[in-house]
């Protein structure tokens, strides 16, 4: 609903920008995507310090059964709520089960959730805006309106009725995450769509009758890529947010799920006591998420410096 | 100026009209019949049967939404299966506290991130930037679960400074409103620091420094309103986005608001209430984008004057 | 050049640090602005003259710095003025405006109120006092109607009144000396030379020297009266204006006069000058020019080449001159 576009002082920016571009030709810079990411790996050190944090929390999530120290499911009532010790090094939860077992097994949920339901989104998204963008008309009115009607639910309140609907349970919040977050990719790949679509070399393809589905998926579509990149990163927190924030209010993951916001739940009853119970899940969440947001911004810095913050 | 407004208010309501028919349909294409959900599986068809037809749920779904929609414009949002009650007076019991909770949060959010903000910008690049910038980063990435989480075992359980839970008085407000926004006043400082830090490149800003201003006066007197102009706008949205974060709070808290109605609603399907808290909130939040853009139309003297 | 000095640089040395090295965008600089006089610095895009203008105000920023020479207004080094004792002196004493009028005005504040700021910055009069001298001042640089004027905001102005603004700005607290940078460059045509008229005019009314820095050969033949051509970073030819056109002598500065088309010749190619200009972090061994120069010599390409003088007032960087004066 807003338009950003008259934010104040861009004109003088652009200026700088073109003068700073001058210089840097001056200085002899080239472009590829190789120095691309040596720049992202020096000047922004965090950035790739995160991606080596998320490569880590992958591998754990998939070789979970070799890297936890115990069946995540395994009760044991003689060992409940124990607190941290070298036998289990986050302790143990209400049914005996050892905590650290559960985060890593976790992370197959989290980062499934992130990664996967908003790929499914985002190609929903990416599709209906390359459309809008293309054809225009009332193909782009009607899609942008729906869009418009998306982006004004907020994304739990839209997820809570999405799980109302369908009933609780991982699957169902990955339906709900995969249909709920295609608006704000779509308002995005329209945009540049429409810029794009009036650059030469796709006036080129089309004088030279290239079909329109090519023209989109093979000239217009890859220009897209960069910014996509890192919508995909900085989507994929707020999607693992939802999921937490799902299953911490009883209506996402189930028990017995390793899902972190379940077991923050869970463990809320004990706060008092063992507060690892809840804090240990919540900071992993934290991390994987500042992970992520830190990547999206270093990647954004260098791959795509005009796609402000939303 | 007036005819944006005008646009923007026009634009607004067939999105409003959209989200209501958008809920009401995902609501009504839950599988089963609501009024067996409600009772249970042993009930005498006859009896369920009744409640259908006393609820309205044997017309059509259009004509359901028109009668809905046409009490709704009369503050009517049906009745909830489960309290027996009016939708309507429920939503207004719990709402002063919804609205309390995220006003404060919002205050808190606002003084914190643009006061970080503008320290991280003045300081770019060194030790207090990072620090705050790394602060309002971990603001943003921290479930708000979390964040209430950890206030409530510091502050209630182990300083004993606030009460754990409860809502009824100012002192039990603070660490709800805090938790609440953490995560806005993190968006806030991070919007705030990189305009002003892109204003400051500004040829005017060069101006202002070649007339003779010092530094702060560059930026509180120059720099200081371009900046804020769209976080203005975004401190507005943050409003509507605390509305419905405020379901995570209100939960770890036992805060009687809003989002517990709904939590609540989901539980026990009651999908009138359900349907009533989330229309409700819906259209606070339209209505609080609209503000925000209008209010973003008052204060930029170029959209103001017109060209 | 007899006539007091207001303005002395000299030997001025601004570098910027970036990761690739030190580049030199100001490299040994000297400049000295006459009372009541227009000096042209004159150069292509890059050749540093901005630069050497944003040192003098203390205005460079990040990753550039001055790190040699020293710069004299009216006797008075300010070169090692504290942030504080700086800003008394901009704005007040030595001003400057900018080639982009339509962005270098604050888009969110009345035009006026953005001139009244200077006055009420560097002199104790009543804001009443102070919007009296701004409407007066919008008057004298041609601004209609200045009393409505005043309350306008810049997008409501065309590029033509931003910049007399913007030069009522400069003009309002009767500084010494008025830098400005490629002022007309952003403008039409028939706009630009009522701006320089008008500069000049103020010039002489109010004693105040100007730097014009422009690319313009043509706009230094119109108003300076003392020319300065840079050439990466360095003064390469000095001279009084009529001197120069009549006795052009650095083969850099033949080819930025060659390359101004003319009216009384026959239509043939335009002439430009061959090559770019230099990176600034990897410059020749020799002289700066020599990469580009037709007239250059097997010495050019190994030793630097000093200001030689060769005439009265008249200074050239080029070993053909050695010696000569």
């Amino acid at each position: 609903m807003l338009d950003h576009s008259k934010e104040p002082g861009t004109e003088g920016l652009e200026n700088r920008q073109k003068e700073q571009a001058d210089v840097s030709a001056q200085l002899g810079e080239a472009d590829t995507w190789k120095d691309q990411l040596k720049t992202l790996v020096r000047q922004n050190k965090l950035a790739a310090f995160s991606a080596v944090i998320l490569i880590l929390f992958l591998l754990a999530a998939v070789f979970a059964p070799i890297v936890a120290p115990y069946d995540h499911l395994k009760q044991s009532l003689t060992d409940r709520l124990q607190d941290p010790s070298l036998a289990h090094w986050l302790g143990t939860d209400e049914l005996g089960r050892d905590v650290l077992s559960r985060v890593i097994f976790g992370a197959r949920v989290s980062l499934t959730i992130g990664l996967v339901p908003t790929l499914i989104s985002m190609a929903i998204g990416t599709v209906l805006g390359l459309c809008a963008g293309f054809y225009g008309g009332k193909t782009d009115f009607v899609i942008m309106r729906l869009a418009d009607v998306m982006l004004a639910f907020p994304s739990l309140l839209l997820a809570m009725v999405v799980m109302y609907t369908m009933g609780g349970g991982l699957i169902n919040i990955f339906i709900a995450l995969s249909l709920v977050n295609w608006a704000g990719t779509a308002r995005i790949v329209r945009s540049q769509t429409l810029s794009l679509k009036e650059k030469e070399f796709v006036e080129a393809a089309r004088s030279i009758g290239v079909r329109q589905w090519t023209i989109m998926f093979r000239h217009i579509l890859p220009n897209c890529l960069p910014s996509l990149i890192v919508l995909f990163t900085l989507n994929i927190p707020s999607a693992i947010l939802s999921e937490a924030s799902l299953s911490f209010l009883g209506i996402g993951a189930q028990p017995p799920s390793a899902s972190w916001g379940l077991m923050a739940v869970r463990g809320k009853k004990y706060l008092f006591s063992e507060p690892w119970l809840s804090i240990a899940p919540s900071v992993a969440i934290m991390i994987v998420v500042m992970a992520f947001n830190f990547l999206g911004d270093g990647l954004r810095d260098v791959l795509d410096p005009y796609l402000k913050e939303q | 100026m007036w005819s944006r407004v005008g646009k923007r208010i026009a634009i607004s309501i067939p999105v409003l009209v959209g989200v209501v028919l958008a809920i009401f349909v995902m609501l009504r294409i839950v599988p089963g019949d609501p009024v067996t959900t409600m009772l249970g599986e042993h009930v005498n068809p006859a009896v369920i049967e009744k409640i259908s037809r006393e609820m309205g749920l044997d017309q059509p779904v259009t004509v359901q939404f028109f009668q809905y929609v046409f009490h709704a414009l009369q503050g009517d949002f049906g009745t909830s299966y489960r309290l027996n009650r009016n939708v309507t007076g429920i939503i207004l019991d719990a709402f002063p506290n919804t609205v309390k909770l995220s006003l404060l949060a919002a205050v808190v959010a606002w003084v914190i991130g643009i006061v970080a903000g503008i320290v991280a910008a003045v300081r770019q690049n060194r030790l207090l930037d990072r620090l705050f910038m790394g602060c309002a980063l971990m603001g943003v990435s921290m479930p708000v679960f979390m964040t209430a989480l950890v206030l409530q075992y510091v502050f209630a359980f182990k300083l004993k400074w606030f009460p754990v839970s409860g809502f009824d008085s100012v002192k039990a407000m603070i660490l709800p409103a805090i938790a609440l926004g953490w995560n806005s006043a993190g968006s806030i400082a991070r919007m705030t620091r990189s305009n002003l830090v892109e204003v400051m490149q500004n040829d005017y800003i060069r101006t202002a420094r070649a007339k003779g201003l010092r530094e702060h006066g560059v930026i509180v007197g120059h720099a200081l309103k371009n900046a804020m102009l769209p976080v203005v706008t975004m401190m507005v949205l943050q409003i509507s986005s605390m509305l419905s974060g405020a379901v995570l709070t209100e939960s770890v808290f036992g805060v009687p608001g809003i989002g517990r109605l709904a939590v609540n609603a989901i539980e026990t399907r009651d999908m009138p209430l359900l349907q009533g808290t989330v229309v409700f909130t819906t259209i606070l939040i339209i209505a609080g984008n609209l503000a925000a853009d209008l209010l973003y139309n008052v204060l930029d003297p170029r959209i103001r004057e017109g060209a | 050049m007899r006539e007091s000095i207001v303005l002395d640089i000299k030997d001025l040395k601004s570098h910027f640090f970036t990761a690739k090295g030190v580049a030199p965008a100001v490299d040994g600089v000297s400049i000295q602005v006459p009372a009541g006089k227009i000096i042209g610095v004159v150069g292509e895009s890059g050749c540093g003259k901005s630069m050497t203008a944003m040192s003098v105000m203390g205005l460079l920023r990040y990753p550039g710095r001055v790190v040699g020479g020293t710069i004299t207004l009216d006797g008075r080094d300010i070169t090692h003025l504290s942030a504080k004792e700086l800003s008394k002196v901009r704005g007040n004493e030595i001003s400057m405006i900018f080639q982009e009028p339509m962005t270098s005005l604050n888009p969110v504040y009345p035009v006026g109120k953005q001139v009244r700021e200077a006055i009420l910055l560097h002199q104790k009069v009543s804001k009443a006092e102070a919007k009296e001298r701004v409407v007066e001042i919008f008057r004298a640089v041609g601004i209609p109607e200045p009393e409505k004027r005043y309350y306008n905001y810049p997008h409501q102005l065309s590029g033509g009144l931003r910049q007399r603004v913007m030069i009522g700005m400069a003009m309002v607290c009767r500084p010494k000396v008025m830098i400005a940078d490629e002022p007309t460059t952003a403008l039409d045509v028939t706009i630009e030379a009522q701006i320089l008229r008008l500069m000049k005019k103020l010039c002489e009314e109010q004693g105040t020297s100007i730097i014009l820095i422009t690319h313009n050969m043509g706009v230094v033949a119109e108003v300076c009266d003392y020319v300065y051509v840079m050439y990466a970073g360095k003064v390469m030819e000095q001279a009084e204006t009529f001197e120069l056109f009549d006795h052009t002598s650095h083969p850099y500065t033949r080819g930025l006069l060659n390359s101004i088309p003319r009216l009384d010749e026959k239509a043939r190619r335009l002439h430009t000058i061959e090559g770019v200009v230099p990176n600034l972090l990897h410059l020749p061994e020799g002289c700066s020019f020599c990469t580009r120069c037709s007239e250059a010599k097997k010495r050019c390409f190994v030793e630097r080449p000093d200001l030689y003088q060769v005439g009265e007032e008249h200074k050239v960087r080029c070993f053909q001159y050695e010696g000569e004066a």
